[in-house]
Parts: structure tokens; sequence; C-alpha cells
């Protein structure tokens, strides 16, 4: 193995110092406060800014306009068109949760409903917000398109029985989903 | 070839044994005279895929997933020897055609490819075709997880479909059965259900109607397919078009646990699968050996389980108060008080009624109970039905053999109607009863359990004894211990623990070794179900060094009981006449 020499680089007196230096962030420090009073600051507009510097004044101001169309949000269950419950209680997104957050309890259309052919759906339907990690397996894995990421991520609740989310309360988050692959007409 | 001439060729070699030479994906195997080709390829541990191959079922060759490339040696011209290699075998002449393996017997110095582009190609258009009608309905059929059809559509399948047409339509959702649902469109004709019903239920109440691709599976006119084992039938479909209508919708079978066990509703002692999630059984189905109950299961047995998931099971010893109604108390107090009354008592004032569903080590310490109490009134409760020609043994009780020999008697039910007459006079003051509702199969009445001074019984769940009983220990069911049992024809079976006694209950061997140990301080303790097997074996002859990993899932005979089971002299039939496989 062979040894290196590296040589210390040599300092100068005011290096010495550092009085120079401090006077030097001082400075740099004193511009950006000047800039941000002027509303100024770089990036301050794209970020939609409070105005001071690029600090978001939240929950005053929110990013939601701004989010993406590929945010993590709130999983939730959707209908399609004809107000069809999308989801056929397969169970693959329970299965793929990592953190076990999704409890699905099967159950069987009634031969007399419209969508009887579909033969089955969930009874119950739950996510547990306080262990969902909004990663998005969910909806990836979801063969029926029924299960979606939406954009809400502000998720509240004084108990742990209010931050699971059951078959209704998805059903409102999640809304009707249009366009989607429509497997169960007619022609099949 | 001066060599060849004083050694034996593998042929003779093979022949000697009544073998034949394979040659399967390149490698040489024996195996016997008259084996299929899938079996060889089994044994030389290749997969082929197939459908309606079932060794216990006869060959009908119908679903052409099985087909693989098949060679034999060159027919020599008349007149010209047969020509070997240096090895002994004959050089292979490969088929250009394929040949299914299912319904095919191999022969001497045959080869088999299972694997190979004419295999494959013929493999990929089998799918395909099976595909074409099939829906897309993976998400909520029942099979899914454990659909043949899908996992050999990732195999072998291709990506998308070329079917630009639109699906033939057929019923779905068909009640042909109490227990059974079918869904047409899923079917692909396999016929296995078909001949299952016709060759082992012997119930012939399934067939096809229409040709070609609207082929229907459907029931004939005027018959339902209620046969006590038509579950089996969706055991064996390869796909969901058969379904069990009890565990259908249920739970997706990728999150169940698997147990082996064994069935406790008969002397038949079937081995089974127990599908368990956390607490909870979604479904039970039979698990093969062919020494017992060869691949199949009664559903009247296989259906018998819904109690153990009750919410109404007993998860408190309780001892019942002087105004008469049950309190709960601690396992210490329950086992105290109990022995303290026993031990007041003379002997030929107690009795012991166990149940012919306790496993052996159970018996062995009611036994043992019965010693340290000084009684000689043991018994169980006959439960005598009627044999159903097939796997139902007329003997209800699952352990009767394993009591006979435990307790060195010819009949273990013969104290019964002593003990019930003695309780009637008052002559009998205490009773200890376990697994068993003495108001039912026992002929015991309420007015008859009043009689007594104590009463101390084991149960799972309420029931009239429970109510009349001083005493209450609650205890486990058949999913929830691990044991032994010996079956009508002598051969020694394990239980498995598939889930855990609910909170509160106890193992009733442990209940049986507390309430020993509280009358007898000198009893040797016993910490773990293999010490009592081991207790059972230093005891008993027909247990000698028997363990619980000797016992296997496949179990051994210890006793030849000269009972058979019927349906396995049948297949045995079956398989000398070469209708199956076996």
């Amino acid at each position: 193995m062979a040894f290196i020499k590296i040589k210390r680089p040599e300092l100068s007196l005011s290096d010495k110092l550092y009085i120079p230096a401090i006077f030097k962030g001082l400075w740099l420090t004193f511009k950006h406060a000047v800039k941000s009073v002027r509303g100024k600051s770089i990036g301050s507009k794209d970020l939609a800014s409070s105005g001071l510097g690029i600090t978001m004044q939240y929950p005053e101001q929110k990013w939601d306009e701004h989010l993406p169309e590929y945010y993590r949000g709130v999983p939730a269950l959707v209908t399609d068109e004809q107000d069809r419950e999308r989801c056929v209680s397969c169970q693959l997104c329970e299965f793929i949760c990592p953190p076990k957050a999704i409890k699905i309890i099967p159950g069987e259309i009634p031969s007399d409903d419209e969508w009887a052919k579909v033969e089955k759906r969930p009874k119950e339907f739950e996510i547990d917000m306080t262990r969902c990690i909004y990663c998005g397996m969910c909806e990836e894995v979801c063969p029926e398109q029924a299960i979606y990421l939406r954009q809400d991520y502000a998720v509240t609740g004084l108990t742990r029985e209010e931050m699971v989310n059951d078959k209704k309360r998805l059903y409102e988050i999640g809304g009707k989903r249009v366009g989607l692959v429509n497997k169960w007409n007619e022609l099949k | 070839m001066s060599e060849a001439t004083t050694e034996k060729l593998p042929k003779d070699v093979a022949a000697e044994d009544g073998m034949v030479n394979v040659q399967v994906d390149g490698n040489w195997i024996q195996v016997p005279k008259g084996t299929r080709m899938i079996e060889a390829c089994k044994i030389a541990e290749k997969e082929v895929p197939h459908y309606c191959y079932h060794p216990k079922l006869s060959s009908p060759g119908n679903c052409r997933m099985c087909l693989v490339q098949m060679g034999m040696p060159p027919r020599p011209a008349p007149g010209e020897d047969p020509k070997f290699k240096d090895d002994g075998f004959q050089e292979i002449g490969w088929m250009p055609r394929p040949v299914i393996a299912c319904a095919n017997t191999v022969a001497e110095n045959m080869g088999i490819r299972t694997t190979g582009e004419l295999v494959e190609s013929c493999r990929h258009g089998v799918m395909e075709f099976l595909l074409i009608n099939h829906p897309l309905d993976c998400p909520i059929c029942d099979q899914a997880g454990e659909c043949s059809l899908q996992e050999f559509s990732v195999e072998h399948g291709r990506g998308n479909s070329r079917f630009v047409d639109n699906k033939v339509k057929k019923p779905k959702n068909v009640d042909i059965g109490p227990r059974i649902r079918l869904d047409d469109e899923r079917c692909i004709m396999c016929s296995r259900c078909i001949r299952f019903m016709d060759e082992v239920a012997d119930d012939p109440a399934l067939g096809f109607t229409d040709r070609g691709t609207h082929t229907t599976l459907t029931v004939h006119p005027g018959h339902r397919l209620d046969s006590n084992y038509s579950l089996n039938t969706a055991d064996i479909c390869p796909v969901g078009a058969l379904t069990s209508n009890d565990f259908r919708f249920q739970m997706r079978v990728w999150f169940l646990k698997e147990t082996k066990s064994i069935d406790t509703n008969c002397g038949t002692g079937s081995n089974t699968v127990i599908w368990t999630r956390g607490s909870e059984i979604f479904r039970v189905t039979p698990r093969e050996n062919n020494e017992v109950n060869s691949c199949w299961m009664p559903d009247s047995h296989r259906l018998n389980f819904h109690y153990v998931n009750s919410e109404a099971r007993l998860n408190t010893p309780m001892i019942r108060n002087t105004s008469g109604t049950h309190e709960a108390a601690t396992w210490a107090d329950s086992i105290q008080k109990a022995a303290e009354v026993l031990r007041i008592h003379q002997p030929g004032e107690i009795a012991i009624i166990g149940s012919g569903k306790q496993t052996n080590e159970e018996l062995f310490l009611l036994g043992k109970l019965a010693e340290a109490l000084e009684t000689d009134l043991l018994t169980l409760v006959p439960r005598m039905g009627e044999s159903d020609g097939k796997l139902v043994a007329a003997d209800r009780n699952a352990n009767t053999t394993g009591a006979t020999l435990l307790w060195d008697t010819e009949d273990p039910y013969a104290k019964l109607d002593a003990i019930r007459e003695g309780v009637r006079s008052k002559k009998i003051k205490t009773l200890v009863v376990f697994y068993e509702n003495l108001l039912e199969e026992a002929g015991f009445k309420e007015e008859d359990l009043a009689n007594l001074n104590l009463l101390v019984s084991n149960h799972i769940l309420p029931n009239g004894t429970a109510k009349n009983s001083h005493i209450v220990l609650p205890g486990a069911a058949f999913a929830e211990k691990r044991g032994s049992m010996v079956n009508i024809t002598g051969r020694l079976q394990r239980l498995n623990k598939a889930i855990e006694p609910p909170a509160g209950a106890m193992d009733d061997w442990e209940i049986i070794r507390d309430l020993i140990a509280a009358l007898d301080k000198k009893a040797a303790p016993l910490y773990l179900i293999e010490d009592v097997l081991k207790a059972i074996g230093a005891a008993v002859p027909a247990f000698e060094e028997q363990t619980f990993s000797k016992i296997g899932d496949q179990g051994i005979q210890i006793t030849v009981t000269g009972q058979t089971i019927p349906l396995l002299d049948k297949e045995h039939q079956r398989i000398e006449r070469g209708e199956i496989v076996g």
C-alpha cells in the first residue's frame, strides 16, 4: 500500500484570525434578509411563499393547488359512472399493504342486486390511518382500479377509532371516478 | 463386445425387480413396470403440468396439457439383433409428435422429454386454447391462489389474448347442490368431478351437455349434487368452477395457515389440513394418506368445525354457588375445590366418564385419575351409527381403539349403564365428566344429575351438563390441541394444534394432570404432552417407544384390529384391475 502525503494548506494571517470570514458570513445573511423583506428571495414565486422569504405560513397557507398529480395522500375507494362500487374484495391490497393497515371482510352480492353477476364486494373495508404509510402499493396492486390515493394529507382524529376509515367513509373520500376500464359491462 | 455378453444389460437388471429403465430429460431411472409416464416424471422430479389426470381417478386424457415428447429404440429389421451402446442402452428414436404422459405407460428403454421446443410449444398452445373462453375474474374467484390454470398460465401462457371474438357465455352461479356452487364459464372440461362422482362417490350426478366450445358441465336432470362426498369435487377442481358454499368468499387462501391434523368425527380418522387465519378456522380439507382416507373426506365431517369459532365458547372455569348460579373462578381454586370434595368420598361413590373423541394422552391420564381415586367406574360414551360403506365408520368416536389399548379392556363403554343406574339410585355421589354432554348420547336426565353431590365437567360450549355442574372446566377443541389417536384399523395418528384455545380455557390433558396432582401429591410431574406419550409407552406395550415425531404426518400401524376402511378396499381393487394408478 502506497502512502500519499497530503500537504495541509498554508493559512494566511487573515485566515488564521477568522474575523474577515465572520464578516463575510454576516454580509451574506444581511443580503438575504433584505431580499426576503422585499419579497425577492429566489424561488419564492414557485414555492408559493407568504412573501417573507420562501417560508409558507401553514396552516393559513396551503400547498393544495400546487400538489402534483401523482401526490400520494389518503387511500380511498371509488365508484364508477354507474355508481357501482368497483372493489370486489379480492384482498390483494390487504395482502400487499406493508404496515397491515387494510382489513377487509368479503361478502357476496345478493342475487337480486343489479350487479349480482359481479358476485363479490366488501362487506367491511377498513383502513387504519394511524398505520397507513401512504406508499401507494394498494393502488398499484388493485386489479379492479378501485382504490386510489387522494390528495388529502391532513388526517386528524382525537381517538384511534376516529383514525380508522370504514367503508362508508372511504367511498365518501373517494367519490366517483370516470374513464376507467369497465370490465363488468355486457361484453365482459 | 465380449463384456456385454458376460455382464448383464440394464434392462435385465431392472426386469429382475419388475422394473423398467426410462430416460427422463437425459437421466436414466428405474420405475416399476406399468407406471404411467406422468408418474415416472414425478419420480424423476420433473414437473409435467396437467389438469384432468388424478392418480385416484381414471385417465381419459382430455385436457392435453401433459403432452411430452417420447422416444423408443428403433425396431430392428427382420433377423437383425438390437444394438446396445457402451452404457448398455439402445439408441432412442424420438417421435416427431408429442404424446400425453397421463394415459401412456412406460416401456423398457423409453425416453421422455419434459422440456424442449416441441413440448413447450404444445403447452403454449394448449394454454392459449384453454384461456380463450375463460373469464378474467380471478379477483373474485375463490380458486385464485390455488388455481392450476393461474399457475400454468404464468409458466406457459402468453401475456395477452389474441382472441378478438366475444367469449362464449355459459351459466354462472348455478345451484347444483346444497354445498357446491358451479360456475360454468370457469370450467375447463377436465371432467375430474364427473369421474369422481361416478367412480369414488358412486353417485354419478354430473355430466357434460353440448359440444365443442359450448360444452357445459351440469347435473343430470332430476339429480342434484347432494352426495355426502360432494365437496371433494371442489378440492379436485383445478379451477374455480366448483366452489364450496361454506368457504365461498370467506377468505383468500393465501392468508390461511395450513396445519396437518386428523378428523375426529368418526373412527376412520381421515387425515386433514386445517386452514386458519388468526384464531379462526376457515375450512378443513382432506390430506392424502393411502392407508386411511386416500384423498377424500365426507362433507359432514369437514364442515363440522364451526362450533370451534363460536362466540359462546367457555373461557373461564366456573364454580356453582349456593344459590345455583355459576361464578367465574381461578383454575387453582376450581381444581382444589374439586379435589377436596372428591377426596371425602368413598371409591365406590366416584365415577369418571370420558369421551371417545379424546386423545390417547387424555384417556391415559383419565385412567391415572381413576387410579388416584381408587375407582374402577371409568367409561366412555358410545356413539354408534351406520357405516356409509366409504369413509364414515360406524363408530363415530374417533379413538375407541385407543381406549381399548390404553385401559386394557375389551369394551371401554361397558360401565356406562352401571354408572347411570348408580347415579339414579344415588349410590354414585360424584361424577367427573370430560368432553361429553350427558343429556345427549349418554342417556342421563337432568333430575339424575341433581342427585349428585359433585359434578365436575369439562366442555368447550355451554350445555345441559355444564348447567348442572358444580364445577365447569373449559377445555380445548380438536383443532386446539396436540395429541394422538388410534383409528379403527389400529393406526396411530397425530393431531396438531392449528389455533390456540380461547384465553382462560386449558388443554384437556393439563386439566386432568392438575386434577391428579391435586389428589395425589406423589404423582410424577408431567410438563409436556411428550412426557405423557412417554409414560404411555412405558405402560402400554402397543405404544412402546412411540414419539410424536415418529408418528409423523402419515401415522404408524400399531395394532391390527381386523377392521378395514371400505373406500380403501374398493380403491385397491381398482388399482389391481388397472383402472387407476393409485
